[in-house]
């Protein structure tokens, strides 16, 4: 299946010097276990695929093909964990590889979608991921009852060994691949019952961590490759800008520099971007800092100006409806007392360790990237689009990321590396962007305020809810299309209704109110808004879960009981949120400053309770994190809770520190100094509870990240009993109120 | 021109005096391990040893280095993934997208090296390096279990 590479007299070298070792397109691993005794089977011409889905050798190592990108989530995995469950193969045997996107596009897209985002890696595929591997166990089957002239209904197959029940014959699956490859697939199969998953459900180490404890793991920033060149880029600063000019011949004589050259903006006309090929990174950069260049036009925003437009949003007489029912006028009306509260979220970067960058090679024939990417399909077509040649003659090789988050599955970088590598035909040229420009030139997390209302009765029960949301529009700026009559229902994330659209029926509100209105007032800035891990679920999430904590104070109930009286409609959703309170000692007179928050959103139930101190100083000490997942199956327990771990970590970091502001058109926050994010220091332990209840495929990735500030900030007020509602928490006096 | 001890072997390399080490590890010897992640010695990607020290490689300018100076990268860390950090990092299983983990890795064994058995609050001063993915309590978890191991 492995497609000639322009490449391949050239030599694709990975981690030269100490090492040496040159390593394949395709990024696999080596299989664990090799024995000494091993039969040689070198004799043999090498077995064809059983399907798209499952390689065999003769030594019955299993490669399984991964369309989705691993990016630390540990999708990778959990997919190879779907495939070995169906086929009955030996786990210890498993590795992966990645089939390109050129190769998927030549095969009448066999392994269909490869965009990773959403928490839809494992959700969004595991249906017919198991369908094909359940279709090569078939096969495989066949073929072994072929041979022995029985049949295959009598053979059973167990750890990559097929047995004739009657005879006891046995077959291993290498040894019958070669045949099953030949053969028909079967028109229906029959996946197995979760009740008998032998894989599927345990907690399996990861595939990939071998190469990431050594430096051997290649990331696109490590790519070498014979005569390669690198190439520093610098885009206008200013949004909207253009390049003006500049001077190339104050940096041409500087070591190793090759060429200055104007970079075309991916997204509209002229030239936004300069950039300079020399024979090593930091020579490049260092000339790019040293080139004078000139800027033109540009758009001088202000996020602190932009307050305004937010703040007229919140009471402005227009607005989309998300969701909403009863008569909240005439709730409002009755009011014995009305509580309100006004929260934001600021723009915040995805700030993936591993800064952008692509390798890009511009030959006659065609054009090959190697390109850290979440979508290698949208990578694929941006090399199409920029190089200007049939999509056929283009090809993406998929490298790990270093991070993703969403940022990844933007295809700006791509297009900036395959111009770059078309100034130099025939040299494969790496692109990386430094920390700077990875910090000004995001699609950042959309900003954001909410101004919520709430009427209470005399007996404390909530008669009326208005959640106003203000501000940007991620698909109006990314996918118009996708607008709804000028709707944009993704703002409304964990609060919709059922039934608006398939695509976000998991994203519904689980609360039951009588009286409600959740709506939006669309304000965009002229900031490039993105995809970022959990997306609009995060800002909904404080905006819902801090208000119902201030109702309950408000109205003088337990905000654990008054959650639940909400939630008579969603046992599923009651029960993470019991489950926090239950494990974290919630109602317990020790004294703990405890919050709480319950959300539901891509597909999986979520909660946590955090313990926080606040000292007489102000500083902030997050103790103790208890959080709860149900998604429906939980593939690999152990990668779980790693994600739900890591959703805290990106989830605290935007709260305590996480804002990009700019100033004269210009981001402000330009590396880790002024863009900081949580240390070790910051970190509480987090106990996880993982509560499977079954029948559905929630995500996991992103929801747990949605529970992380609010469950925070409702244990700050139970501390201090003062109420942040401006994030990120950064500067502010958290001393008791 | 520069001769460095890289890993227990003499390396020459021919690189301006200013050149990070970083950059000269990376660009000139080939040993990728050492990633770039923000140029200022803010978030720790780049942690190689200096004569067994935790040192941000980014900021450290090749011609400060004498020549004598011992240096480790991860790739030089031990043999075959046997350091008692190695060990511990595979047994909970704690890289995810793992670009910050050779910089971590480095940082922790580092920190051993001079202080065997680390406090919480020894670790929260000394380990400071960024991970976005967010591995950071089992990076404690792996800490303590390396100080077992060792």
């Amino acid at each position: 299946m492995t497609k000639a590479s322009l490449l391949s007299r050239r030599g694709f070298i990975v981690g030269t010097g100490a090492t040496g070792l040159t390593i394949g397109i395709l990024a696999s691993c080596a299989p664990s276990g090799t024995e000494a005794d091993a039969p040689d089977y070198s004799d043999l011409p090498p077995n064809d695929e059983v399907n798209a889905w499952v390689h065999i050798d003769h030594d019955d190592t299993v490669t399984v093909r991964i369309a989705r990108s691993e990016m630390g989530q540990g999708t990778l995995t959990g997919l190879a964990q779907l495939v070995a469950e169906e086929l009955d193969c030996d786990w210890d045997k498993v590795t992966t590889e990645y089939p390109t996107p050129g190769e998927n596009l030549r095969r009448e897209r066999v392994w269909r979608d490869y965009s990773t985002g959403g928490s839809q890696g494992i959700r969004g595929s595991q249906d017919y991921v198991r369908e094909g591997a359940a279709a090569a166990k078939a096969m495989l089957i066949e073929a072994a009852a072929n041979e022995w002239g029985v049949p295959a209904s009598e053979c059973t197959s167990e750890n990559s060994v097929i047995t004739h029940g009657s005879s006891g014959r046995t077959a291993t699956y290498g040894s019958v691949a070669g045949a099953a490859s030949k053969l028909a697939p079967p028109l229906e199969v029959t996946l197995k019952d979760p009740a008998d998953w032998k894989i599927i459900g345990q907690a399996k180490k990861r595939l990939d961590t071998a190469d990431k404890l050594t430096g051997k793991q290649v990331y696109g920033a490590d790519i070498q490759m014979d005569g390669m060149l690198n190439a520093a880029i610098k885009q206008a600063p200013k949004i909207g800008a253009s390049l003006a000019s500049f001077d190339a011949s104050a940096v041409e004589s500087m070591p190793g520099v090759k060429k200055v050259v104007a970079v075309k903006n991916p997204f509209g006309e002229g030239n936004n971007a300069v950039a300079v090929i020399a024979d090593h990174w930091w020579q490049a950069n260092k000339a790019l800092e040293a080139l004078p260049i000139e800027w033109q036009g540009g758009v001088d925003f202000s996020t602190a100006e932009f307050e305004a437009e937010l703040d007229e949003g919140l009471t402005a007489e227009e607005a989309f409806v998300g969701n909403g029912g009863g008569d909240l006028a005439a709730a409002f009306g009755a009011a014995d007392r009305m509580v309100e509260a006004t929260y934001n979220m600021p723009l915040q970067n995805h700030a993936c360790m591993e800064p952008m960058n692509t390798t890009a090679l511009y030959t006659e024939d065609g054009c090959e990237i190697w390109c850290p990417t979440q979508n290698g399909e949208a990578a694929l077509a941006a090399v199409s689009e920029a190089s200007g040649l049939p999509i056929e003659q283009c090809e993406v090789h998929k490298i790990h990321l270093g991070g993703g988050f969403g940022r990844r599955g933007m295809p700006d970088y791509v297009h900036q590396s395959v111009m770059l590598a078309m100034e130099i035909p025939g040299t494969p040229v790496k692109m990386l962007w430094s920390r700077e420009e990875s910090m000004m030139h995001g699609f950042f997390h959309p900003t954001t305020k909410a101004r919520v209302r709430g009427s209470l009765d005399a007996d404390g029960n909530l008669t009326g809810l208005h959640l106003r949301i203000s501000g940007q529009s991620i698909l109006a700026a990314l996918i118009p299309q996708a607008l709804q009559n000028g709707v944009d229902y993704a703002t409304f994330q964990g609060l919709l209704p059922s039934g608006v659209d398939p695509r976000l029926e998991d994203q519904t509100l689980k609360y039951s109110f009588d009286n409600f209105l959740v709506d939006h007032a669309m304000r965009n800035p002229p900031v490039r808004p993105g995809f970022w891990r959990g997306v609009n679920l995060n800002q909904n999430a404080i905006y819902l879960e801090c208000f119902m904590d201030e109702l309950a104070h408000a109205a003088g109930r337990d905000p654990l009981e008054f959650r639940l009286a909400h939630l008579s409609d969603s046992p599923l959703a009651a029960a993470v949120l019991q489950a926090v309170a239950d494990k974290s000692g919630w109602g317990s007179d020790d004294g703990k400053a405890r919050g709480l928050c319950v959300m539901y959103g891509f597909g999986a139930y979520v909660a946590a309770c955090a313990e926080v101190t606040v000292d007489d100083d102000g500083a902030l000490s997050i103790d103790r994190i208890v959080a709860a997942t149900d998604p429906g199956y939980a593939v690999n327990p152990q990668q779980i809770e790693a994600q739900v771990e890591g959703s805290f970590v990106y989830g605290l970091s935007a709260m305590l520190y996480g804002e990009i502001t700019y100033e004269g058109g210009e981001v402000q926050e330009r590396n880790f100094d002024t863009y900081n994010s949580m240390r070790i220091a910051d970190m509480p332990e987090v106990e996880t509870i993982i509560m499977p209840s079954g029948g559905f495929w929630g995500g996991v990735g992103e929801p747990t990240i949605a529970v992380a500030a609010p469950a925070v900030l409702n244990a700050i007020y139970a501390a201090t009993g003062k109420r942040v509602r401006q994030l990120p928490i950064k500067d502010q006096d958290l001393r008791n109120a | 021109m520069a001769t460095l001890k890289i890993n227990g072997k003499s390396v020459t390399v021919d690189v301006e005096d200013d050149t990070p080490l970083l950059w000269v590890l990376r660009e000139q010897v080939g040993l990728t391990g050492a990633k770039y992640g923000c140029g200022i010695a803010q978030c720790g990607t780049c942690t190689i040893h200096v004569d067994g020290s935790p040192v941000r490689s980014c900021v450290y300018p090749v011609g400060a280095l004498s020549g004598e100076e011992e240096i480790t990268t991860i790739e030089g860390l031990s043999e075959d993934a046997s350091h008692p950090v190695q060990q511990a990092w595979a047994e909970l299983d704690i890289p995810q997208c793992g670009y910050c983990q050779p910089g971590m890795i480095m940082a922790v064994a580092g920190m051993l090296n001079d202080n065997p058995n680390p406090t919480d609050e020894d670790i929260d001063a000394e380990i400071t390096n960024i991970c976005r993915c967010g591995t950071l309590a089992r990076v404690r978890k792996g800490i303590k279990l390396a100080v077992e191991k060792a």
